[in-house]
């Protein structure tokens, strides 16, 4: 599993009722219902993540997520997760708003776009960045929306929404004691633990 | 059917009936003095009894759902695509259960039937039913086939309102719920085509009232109307295209023709007009149309979806077809939503597919990965 899909489920409550936002194959879900006995709900368009999640036997609701979430009632989920999606969304602001009336709290984690290596390429190359993580092209990503771990905590401060936690992991473990001190500079992943 | 049935048909099917003697009270108020069932069963029940799927049939249904019944059958039952070995309502591991609902016209009681009081058909006299009415019937075949609870409960269109109030009637009979191409009422637009096609039928002066089977007529052209009607709001305007576009089937687009079918759309529908009329009961489709526009889920529970769903246990599966306009993708995500906010466990699979309400009838890749991936998942629970 994704380590940054490891890492968050510390932070979600046994017994709570969770909302994945753009949850794949369901593995987040599949792994929160056996470890936590959490009552998860999937939100996925991909066709093929939605039969992985049936066959799981993970709840999951076709819908496009830019088309809006005001079918979910207002306080009706503990917490709201969203995994390296919020990038590729038209209004990833609008979208934290909305996680944190539909949950409780919400957990956001996004590839950091500060990271030295991205830093490097579009510093000293001269290239948008691509990389394992993110190995798109800029004319054919889905990633609209890149942010900065700096980016994102200031986005918080001026919405008033709190960061209960915060950690910063690679691709499959936990990132070096420096990356944790500069995090915008060496985490890769940044996962946030956030409520109003 | 072919001279040999296909690895993945269940073959050779035969009907059977359940009588039951004791009286049936109706939501109408009024009681029929009993009842019968016909019914058809595909694979084994296991033997623990947990593996039984019940098949709600829709509007112009019946149990003959899959397999055929003589070496000389045209065609399989209506849901052949879906029901089989290795299908994803898979007989190697589901024991299937589908019935005539009562009100039909396939054998089991309905407005052809003698009216023991009598001595003459039904017709027009028999009593108005509502879905929860082929929800108890369809309690007591279970009862009688000593299942103990439905590991699924399956259908489309009116099928799947079936599904739903079995989640509410009978909440802990039902461990999983699969509602397709339905809606928790019917709106004004699917009450009017309703309208249509039973004044249609009933404006047939062979119609008598509906006392026609006693007259020794039937009322042929009223009824190919309404299903002529009826069929147009099962397509899509797209799928109409491009299935007939403007062919002719006579004659040429500069003169035109003077035979009575000029286009291949026209040749269609008087096709499925004139098979179904021959093949079905008018007062059925009378009644059946009723049911449908009668149908509301929550109207007991003050109107609110919620409300209702908070008493169902099912895990629910809701399907929708993009070009469906009948009953529109739409009208499954207020079930879903319904469901959410209930807390209930819920999937929701919207399918693009050019063949408007019919669609869950057609053999469509992605519909039958969906179905394959969530019964599937039942089955390995099952054990």
């Amino acid at each position: 599993m994704r380590y940054d899909l490891t890492r968050l489920q510390e932070w979600i409550k046994p017994g709570s009722r969770v909302l994945d936002l753009g949850c794949g194959d369901g593995a987040l879900l599949e792994a929160l219902a056996r470890s936590r006995q959490v009552q998860g709900l999937g939100v996925e368009m991909d066709p093929d993540h939605i039969n992985a999640c049936l066959a799981r036997g993970i709840s999951v609701v076709e819908q496009d997520i830019n088309a809006g979430l005001g079918n979910f009632e207002t306080k009706s989920f503990d917490t709201v997760v969203m995994t390296l999606a919020i990038q590729a969304l038209e209004r990833p602001h609008d979208a934290l708003d909305e996680m944190l009336r539909i949950g409780d709290e919400a957990i956001v984690t996004f590839p950091n776009f500060g990271h030295w290596r991205c830093r490097w390429q579009l510093g000293l190359l001269g290239r948008m960045p691509v990389s394992r993580y993110l190995p798109y092209q800029w004319y054919d990503t889905p990633n609209i929306h890149f942010c900065t771990v700096r980016d994102f905590e200031t986005l918080c401060r001026e919405k008033g929404l709190r960061i209960l936690n915060r950690a910063f992991v690679g691709a499959h473990r936990e990132v070096s004691a420096i990356a944790q001190r500069w995090p915008n500079l060496f985490g890769v992943t940044a996962i946030y633990h956030i409520a109003r | 059917m072919p001279a040999t049935p296909a690895a993945d048909s269940v073959g050779l099917v035969t009907p059977q009936r359940e009588v039951f003697n004791e009286p049936f009270r109706l939501a109408c108020g009024r009681e029929l003095p009993g009842y019968e069932l016909v019914y058809e069963t595909y694979g084994e029940l296991n033997e623990d009894r947990s593996n039984a799927v019940l098949i709600c049939h829709a509007l112009s249904g019946h149990h003959h759902a899959a397999g055929y019944h003589t070496l000389d059958d045209a065609k399989p039952g209506w849901w052949d695509h879906y029901i089989g070995p290795g299908k994803p309502i898979d007989t190697n591991r589901f024991f299937v259960v589908s019935l005539n609902n009562i009100g039909g016209c396939h054998g089991s009681t309905g407005p052809t039937s003698i009216n023991p009081e009598t001595g003459r058909p039904w017709g027009p006299d028999f009593p108005s039913l509502r879905c929860r009415d082929w929800v108890h019937s369809q309690r007591a075949l279970m009862a009688r086939l000593d299942i103990p609870h439905w590991a699924i409960c399956i259908g489309g269109s009116l099928g799947g309102m079936q599904v739903m109030r079995w989640t509410l009637e009978y909440p802990e009979l039902v461990r999983n719920a699969v509602v397709i191409a339905s809606a928790m009422k019917l709106s004004a637009q699917n009450i009017a085509f309703n309208e249509i096609a039973r004044q249609a039928i009933t404006s047939d002066p062979d119609f008598h009232g509906g006392y026609y089977l006693e007259r020794g007529t039937i009322p042929a052209r009223g009824l190919a109307l309404a299903r002529m009607v009826g069929h147009i709001t099962y397509l899509s305007a797209e799928g109409m295209m491009a299935r007939f576009g403007r062919d002719l089937k006579a004659g040429d687009l500069t003169v035109g023709s003077e035979a009575e079918v000029e286009f291949q759309v026209q040749s269609y529908l008087r096709y499925q007009g004139s098979t179904f009329s021959r093949a079905f009961d008018a007062n059925t489709y009378i009644l059946m149309t009723r049911a449908l526009d009668y149908f509301d889920l929550a109207r007991e529970y003050n109107d609110d979806p919620v409300a209702a769903f908070s008493h169902a246990q099912a895990r629910f599966l809701v399907i929708s077809f993009t070009s469906d306009w009948r009953f529109a993708p739409t009208r499954s995500r207020e079930i879903v939503n319904a469901l959410v906010a209930a807390r209930k466990e819920v999937s929701y699979a919207e399918i693009d597919a050019p063949h408007g309400h019919d669609a869950f009838l057609v053999p469509i890749p992605r519909y039958q990965a969906v179905l394959r991936s969530f019964l599937g998942r039942v089955a390995e629970e099952l054990g």
